[in-house]
């Protein structure tokens, strides 16, 4: 997303008249202050304060500070598990959300409007389950027995629900989970991306001999690149923090699907079945220092928020 | 050639049936689930239509469950959601205009520090979020809830965005020559102008908070469980995922129940979908237009 900054050009505008640095006609930073105040306190209570009380409980040890609660915790049987399966769960599922989201919006885009409507809302309207009612219809889905899917569960010789859930499989299963509540608010974003490109462009590269594939492939996929970036970042953020899918398996398996799966979920279990804060705050230390890492990193590369 | 284009189209047209399924299929189950009964469910086609008045049943049986649980979950998330998206706007709305339109000395700042914590994985804050509430005691009560609902930073960015891009400046300062003040220039200029914006991002914190599971499941108490959390206890009363809660006569939940109970809690979420769709579009681009 690049945001057309109007300071940037208020700036441009004021330096060419040489009123180096004056001020928007009237306003005074008083004004400014009051009106992000209660965003600020907001921010300081309840994004800072924690992610600073994080910290400190992770490194504070009985010795003073240190690293022995990430080392706990790194060393911990379950640490370990829990990291690979996020991983494995981000990773098919961004690469698949990535591929099919851009597909099935450059393929919308050449229906015509009232039938591409209609396809939209299709994909879009499960985005209304995200969370727990997502994982209870695939709970249905998953079940061999009455589930629509039945044919596809026998041919993989699945007869009951622990057999689709078993452990190898659950990284695919909330990909699929994911996927299924996600992808269409993106579709439904990149087909209003793919909107605002210009008509001469697309005309212009059908009269030059262009097929709709290669119009598609290097028009318009390189125009939403920056928003593949920003369904990038906003994913793996959301991906990352996995709880109530897994969660909710377990209780529908009894306990088959452990209730130390994702990070998040060992977090809690670290917190309120062992009372050991200090090694729950370190795990979430570490997801949160990933998740940053890798957002600033796919914010940089994909040079998004260029806001200034 | 021609041949070969048809060819292309018959395989794109397969490729979106296929994904048309995908996502239809599970949400056509949903509605026709609740209308059979749990033997009809186990044994007929998982498309076959049962009966209106199954519905109706099916629909009272998860109301008046337990001393009609289901209403006090929807009513504690519609008291969480609303509050906490009513919060969020209160801050949201005038910061995006203060970091858009006016100057201040670390304005630049606040908007990396927002734009970073806005991408930041928010669930990691809920463990330490929990032992700030309990050391202010706030742990089981509204606020514990509500308050970290009203920091949406997202929200914040989005009405900066719409603020810088669509607001002309001209305009505020032809009302400052008028003699109005600041506070006079956001309440009577910029915001009636902000319609859009607001809705979008009231669209985005309701359906965010109304979803969320992992900070009202770490904060609340048995009584103050939101809807979310309660389709989870229902599992648990289900025997046919949990054999252990079949012990208790007259509280199992049927698979017909948990369908139901599954709609009725994203009943307010696909309706605000319904209409949202074209102001979804319309406020994620706003920014994008002019790039």
């Amino acid at each position: 997303m690049v945001v057309s900054d109007g300071h940037a050009s208020a700036r441009r505008r004021r330096q060419a008249g040489g009123q180096r640095g004056a001020q928007p006609a009237g306003t005074s930073p008083i004004a400014g202050y009051f009106f992000v105040a209660f965003y600020v306190v907001l921010l300081l209570a309840l994004g800072i304060a924690p992610a600073v009380y994080a910290i400190a409980l992770a490194l504070s040890t009985s010795g003073g500070l240190g690293v022995s609660h990430f080392v706990n915790t790194f060393n911990f049987f379950l640490f370990l598990p829990a990291f690979e399966h996020i991983a494995t769960f981000e990773g098919i599922w961004l690469a698949s959300q990535t591929v099919f989201v851009v597909i099935l919006a450059l393929m919308v885009h050449t229906l015509k409007p009232r039938v591409s409507a209609a396809f939209r809302l299709v994909f879009y309207l499960p985005g209304a389950m995200a969370g727990s009612a997502s994982a209870i219809i695939w709970l249905f889905m998953f079940t061999p027995s009455g589930s629509p899917w039945a044919f596809i569960l026998h041919a993989f010789h699945y007869q009951v629900l622990s057999n689709t859930v078993q452990p190898g499989n659950l990284p695919i299963v909330f990909a699929i989970m994911a996927f299924f509540t996600g992808a269409g608010g993106w579709i439904v974003i990149m087909y209003g991306a793919l909107n605002n490109i210009p008509d001469e462009l697309i005309e212009a590269a059908e009269i030059d001999g262009s097929s709709a594939l290669q119009t598609a492939v290097r028009i318009k996929l390189p125009l939403i690149r920056k928003w593949i970036v920003y369904m990038l970042v906003l994913s793996f953020a959301a991906g990352s923090q996995l709880f109530v899918e897994p969660n909710i398996l377990g209780v529908a398996t009894n306990g088959e699907v452990p209730a130390q799966w994702s990070p998040n979920q060992l977090a809690y279990y670290l917190a309120f079945q062992q009372d050991s804060f200090n090694n729950a705050a370190a795990v979430s230390v570490d997801l949160l220092v990933i998740g940053l890492l890798v957002a600033v990193l796919l914010v940089w590369r994909g040079r998004l928020f260029e806001v200034e | 050639m021609l041949a070969r284009r048809y060819a292309y189209r018959v395989i794109g047209l397969l490729v979106l049936l296929v994904f048309v399924a995908f996502f239809a299929v599970p949400m056509l189950w949903l509605v026709l689930a609740p209308t059979k009964t749990d033997y009809q469910l186990a044994n007929q086609s998982p498309f076959a239509f049962g009966s209106l008045g199954t519905f109706v049943h099916t629909f009272n049986r998860v109301i008046n469950y337990q001393g009609q649980l289901m209403l006090g979950w929807l009513k504690n998330s519609a008291i969480y959601s609303f509050g906490g998206t009513s919060l969020a706007l209160l801050a949201a709305i005038p910061a995006g205009y203060g970091l858009a339109l006016t100057q201040f000395i670390g304005r630049r700042a606040l908007l990396a520090i927002t734009l970073v914590v806005m991408i930041m994985p928010a669930t990691a804050l809920v463990m330490p979020l929990f032992l700030e509430a309990a050391a202010v005691h706030l742990v089981g009560t509204v606020w514990s809830v509500m308050l970290p609902f009203a920091f949406f930073p997202f929200g914040v960015y989005l009405a900066y965005i719409y603020f810088s891009s669509t607001i002309p400046r001209d305009l505020l300062a032809a009302a400052r020559i008028d003699g109005a003040g600041e506070w006079g220039v956001f309440r009577h200029v910029a915001l009636p102008l902000a319609r859009p914006i607001v809705a979008l991002v009231a669209f985005f914190a309701f359906v965010g908070d109304w979803t969320n599971y992992f900070l009202p499941f770490v904060m609340t108490s048995p009584s103050g469980a939101t809807v979310t959390m309660g389709l989870q206890i229902l599992i648990g009363s289900a025997p046919v995922f949990s054999p252990t809660a079949s012990g208790y006569s007259g509280s199992e939940i049927y698979r017909p129940d948990l369908a139901m109970a599954t709609l009725i809690a994203a009943l307010p979420i696909l309706i605000i979908f319904l209409f949202a769709q074209r102001t979804l579009v319309k406020g994620m681009l706003a920014g994008a237009t002019k790039g």
